[in-house]
């Protein structure tokens, strides 16, 4: 489904509100992928009944009468949120946050919100309590994650966009093994208020589109200046839909070095060498630059990440809300009994090692050190964004994978971010788009630009997908 | 080397104090929801204060603004970037399962504090916010927690190790009590919780290369507690050292009613606090502009009070010292002195009103005596409608009722008797029944004088004008 065409529908009247909610509403019902944790039949009908009948309000608006689904890490007023734990199954916050409020104003329709790992980690969506989602091209195949529901729903045409966050990849690499465009702005471009934490230094909420143009709507939606949120960034609001249509001139754009040794599935590389030739014969000129760093990545984010989100999570204690196990005589049991039941193996797992690097005697060798890397990444950034614009390489390192990968090669798993992560460390914005189609499965290629360079990356992508149809492939 | 009196048995003290002093502002350090005390529980809580998920702390700029008063007051270095850190603990009363706190750059490093005799260094006094309020003993087998108090803005006051004493601690207490009520940093309520005291403690003998291994006491809440604990402390370490036996690090508990000490944890179960910088708070710039803002709005200090007061209202050391002690004292003085005569105010207000505040054990503010009532006193004094004797018991009735002077002395026939004729005739009948004593005083035995004063008190109930009466009794006896 296409975003713009599904919006000139809306303007022209050919299509009401109501009925493409309607539509959306089905086809969700009808999911098979598992992409959905809870709907909102009801709620959504009335909006766009709303929408239908105060027509003139709303037809301008970036994202009016669309429908659209949320990742279920967005706390939604009175509806219930669960981060894809048990911990938050009946967790209904009295508040709404930034993101899911601005796509509100701006016209969209919320149909339901979409599966997720739980509290965003893993990259394969397998380890939400509700079980795992699958990958529209290919039942037994994973569609990434952390926001694999959200780019499921957009590869199965069930609405024309989603929005999902991306701590070291969870928008770009499910966008890449479902074959749709999926961005993380630069950090601090979208509020981060009421978006339920992992790791809040990386943490950051993007679009997924079938296009550059569906991301560029709804980040115009998605992006404002939050009081709430000290880590937002106070800068002038640019449109982005409108700056599809600059022209940014013929660009020196970053390619790796050696790229071949970083274990780069072969269909993978052979998919971005055809990417390379577009660049180029859009007037791109490409140019080699020296990133050994950029595997280091991985190191230093399973330090932070985990660091941080044990952290974060201390607040899941069954003391106020959320899960409480039953019947715990003292405080101690309670704490203990309560995260054991209410949390999955890989929260528990990142919560240990978050725990332990952090702890007296571990600190320096562990997070100060991934702190340093991390600083060097980022110095690394900004000495290439002195030579070149863009940087391009693929997105991952495979294309979906089968499910259960995991239990036989957990380091594999963490290894599939070792090209998003980058990008989170330094805090960059990046996008993946539809690379074309390998073994009949979709690949994704990556562009990374300098801060807030959002504008930028979404013009390079949308310039690509006028000149090829990757992106229009369905399953 | 000067005679140290502060040794004990030989033993050297050394104490550093920890002081959490809440701050006054409008909103938390970390939400918009109320600072304030003493409301229905649970009612000043936003959602950033119940710690629910996806929401964000955003730091109060007043918070921020108190922490700065506190530095420019005790010359110490102000940060130019400071950086709150998440220390990370369980407890029900914690909801975020971490507090946000300052641990290596905090908002005021390097101060110091005159106490008079000494110098004590500040280490450093950083922002935080308080936890909530857990209460054990409202239902039966169930522990409820307030949250009102979570995210309510602390400062942290850290000394050196510099004090010497039990009473060295009480008088940086109080000077650190001082300070933060004179700015009006904090309401400086001891028995609320508005300022409470960690002390350290550890000691050594006066040769020793090295500090002791201190043990830490928390949560004392009144003056008379941090002197009762450390000196519980120092004997209770002394005991163990000469005893043989070494003080382990641990925290313990000052329990007020049995007047000891108690283990509480030690070194080996303390908590890890896993420290970290919080990610959700950028590192926060204090402009020079912010800086120069601050100092102009800032409140006169104690020292700069007492030498106005000197030059203003021509008081001696003592005087403006003791006026200035407390703020409220202070200003209480201040009102006065608009209405009525400053220097009999200052007497009166050292002596009497003093006496009764500390027989009472209340502050000036919370008494029934006002500016306008004691004003009116001071003037009634003055203008001999009184004695002083009098005014004594007028002021001990203001005290219990809050009445006006006016109306006590009215009301009891109070007023000093200074018509000559009736004072002549009172002292000619003192005179006339003291035959014996006045030959006795005409013979030379002139300290007889005092004597018929006094009768001639006794016979007025006091209420004879002192000066008429020498007069007249000297005319008399004279004649």
């Amino acid at each position: 489904m296409n975003f713009k065409l599904q919006r000139e529908n809306f303007r022209s009247k050919k299509i009401s509100a109501k009925e493409a909610t309607q539509e959306a509403i089905d086809k969700a019902k009808k999911d098979k992928f598992n992409i959905f944790i809870n709907h909102f039949e009801n709620e959504a009908l009335l909006k766009a009944e709303h929408i239908d009948n105060n027509f003139d309000e709303f037809k301008d608006l970036s994202l009016s009468g669309i429908p659209i689904a949320h990742k279920d890490i967005f706390c939604t007023k009175n509806i219930t949120t669960t981060c894809g734990s048990k911990m938050l199954e009946n967790f209904v916050p009295p508040y709404e946050s930034t993101v899911t409020k601005n796509c509100n104003a701006a016209g969209s329709i919320m149909i339901a919100k979409t599966n997720m790992d739980e509290f965003a980690m893993g990259s394969s969506n397998e380890t939400s309590f509700f079980g795992p989602v699958s990958n529209p091209w290919g039942k037994d195949l994973v569609p990434g994650g952390s926001s694999g529901g959200s780019a499921a729903c957009v590869a199965a045409n069930i609405t024309s966009i989603s929005t999902g966050t991306d701590t070291g990849g969870s928008i770009r690499q499910p966008a890449a093994l479902c074959g749709v465009t999926g961005m993380k702005p630069t950090y601090g471009l979208v509020s981060r208020w009421g978006m339920i934490a992992f790791c809040s230094s990386m943490d950051q909420a993007g679009p997924f589109a079938k296009d550059a143009f569906g991301c560029a709507a709804l980040l115009d939606a998605m992006a404002s200046y939050d009081i709430k949120d000290s880590t937002c960034s106070k800068r002038k609001e640019i449109c982005f839909e409108k700056s599809l249509n600059k022209n940014f001139g013929n660009l020196k754009i970053g390619v790796i070095k050696n790229i071949d040794n970083l274990g780069i599935n072969k269909d993978i590389l052979n998919a971005y060498e055809n990417s390379k030739i577009v660049l180029q014969g859009l007037g791109h000129q490409l140019s080699e630059i020296d990133f050994s760093e950029l595997s280091s990545g991985i190191c230093s984010y399973y330090v932070i990440a985990p660091a941080e989100c044990s952290s974060n999570l201390s607040r899941f204690d069954g003391i106020k809300f959320g899960y409480r196990s039953k019947d715990q005589k003292d405080i101690s049991n309670l704490y203990m009994q309560t995260r054991s039941e209410g949390f999955g193996d890989e929260v528990k797992k990142r919560i240990l090692i978050g725990t332990h690097v952090l702890s007296a005697g571990f600190y320096d060798a562990y997070y100060l050190k991934a702190q340093k890397v991390r600083r060097i990444i980022k110095n690394k950034f900004e000495e290439i964004f002195k030579e070149v614009d863009l940087i391009f390489m693929p997105t991952t390192l495979d294309q979906a994978f089968e499910k259960n990968r995991e239990s036989s090669d957990p380091n594999r798993m963490y290894k599939e971010d070792l090209l998003t992560i980058p990008a989170n460390l330094a805090g960059l914005p990046a996008i993946s788009f539809p690379n074309g189609l390998k073994n009949n499965l979709p690949t994704g290629g990556q562009l990374i630009a300098n801060y807030f360079g959002e504008d930028l990356l979404l013009n390079i992508t949308n310039k690509i997908q006028e000149v090829t149809d990757w992106h229009k492939m369905i399953p | 080397m000067a005679q140290n009196d502060t040794l004990i048995k030989g033993w050297q003290p050394v104490i550093g104090l920890e002081v959490h002093v809440q701050i006054l502002t409008n909103t938390k350090l970390f939400s918009p929801a109320k600072n304030k005390f003493g409301e229905d529980a649970n009612t000043l809580v936003d959602l950033i204060d119940m710690g629910l998920p996806g929401v964000l702390p955003v730091l109060n700029e007043g918070a921020v603004k108190q922490g700065i008063k506190f530095g420019l007051a005790t010359s110490a270095k102000i940060a130019k970037t400071m950086i709150f850190d998440r220390k990370n603990y369980f407890y029900p009363d914690l909801p975020k399962g971490y507090q946000i706190t300052q641990l290596h750059f905090p908002i005021v490093k390097d101060g110091v504090v005159d106490i008079g005799d000494k110098k004590i260094r500040i280490h450093q006094a950083h922002l935080e916010e308080d936890a909530g309020k857990s209460m054990h003993d409202q239902y039966d087998a169930k522990s409820v927690i307030d949250l009102n108090r979570s995210g309510i803005p602390l400062l942290e006051i850290v000394s050196e190790p510099d004090i010497r004493s039990a009473p060295e601690a009480v008088n940086y207490l109080k000077k650190i009590h001082q300070i933060i009520t004179y700015l009006d940093i904090s309401d400086g309520n001891m028995s609320q919780g508005s300022m409470r005291c960690d002390a350290n403690v550890s000691i050594m003998r006066p040769d020793a290369k090295e500090f002791g291994t201190r043990a830490e006491i928390k949560n004392i809440n009144s003056f008379k507690f941090v002197e009762k604990a450390i000196n519980y402390e120092i004997k209770r370490q002394i005991k163990v050292l000469e005893g043989g036996e070494t003080v382990e690090q641990e925290t313990r508990l000052y329990d007020s009613t049995k007047d000891e000490t108690r283990s509480m944890r030690t070194k080996e179960f303390a908590n890890d606090y896993r420290y970290f910088p919080c990610p959700d708070l950028v590192p926060t710039n204090i402009s020079e502009d912010l800086i120069e803002e601050v100092r102009k709005s800032m409140d006169e200090l104690p020292e700069e009070k007492e030498r106005r007061f000197k030059k203003e209202y021509k008081l001696d050391d003592y005087e403006a010292k003791v006026l200035c002690s407390e703020k409220s004292t202070a200003n209480f003085f201040e009102e006065v002195c608009k209405i009525t005569d400053p220097t009999l105010s200052a007497k009166w207000i050292i002596g009497e009103v003093n006496a009764l505040i500390n027989k009472h054990d209340i502050t000036l503010d919370d008494s029934k005596i006002t500016s306008d009532n004691f004003s009116s006193l001071i003037t009634k004094i003055k203008d001999e409608t009184i004695s002083g004797k009098i005014a004594k018991e007028v002021l001990e009735e203001i005290w219990n009722t809050g009445k006006d002077p006016e109306k006590i002395i009215k009301s009891k026939g109070l007023e000093q008797i200074s018509d000559e004729g009736e004072l002549e005739s009172i002292a000619q009948s003192v005179l006339d029944n003291n035959s014996s004593q006045v030959e006795a005083y005409k013979s030379g035995k002139d300290k007889l004088f005092g004597y018929f004063v006094g009768q001639v008190m006794k016979k007025t109930q006091g209420k004879a004008n002192p000066a008429s009466i020498n007069e007249i009794l000297k005319r008399l006896l004279n004649s």
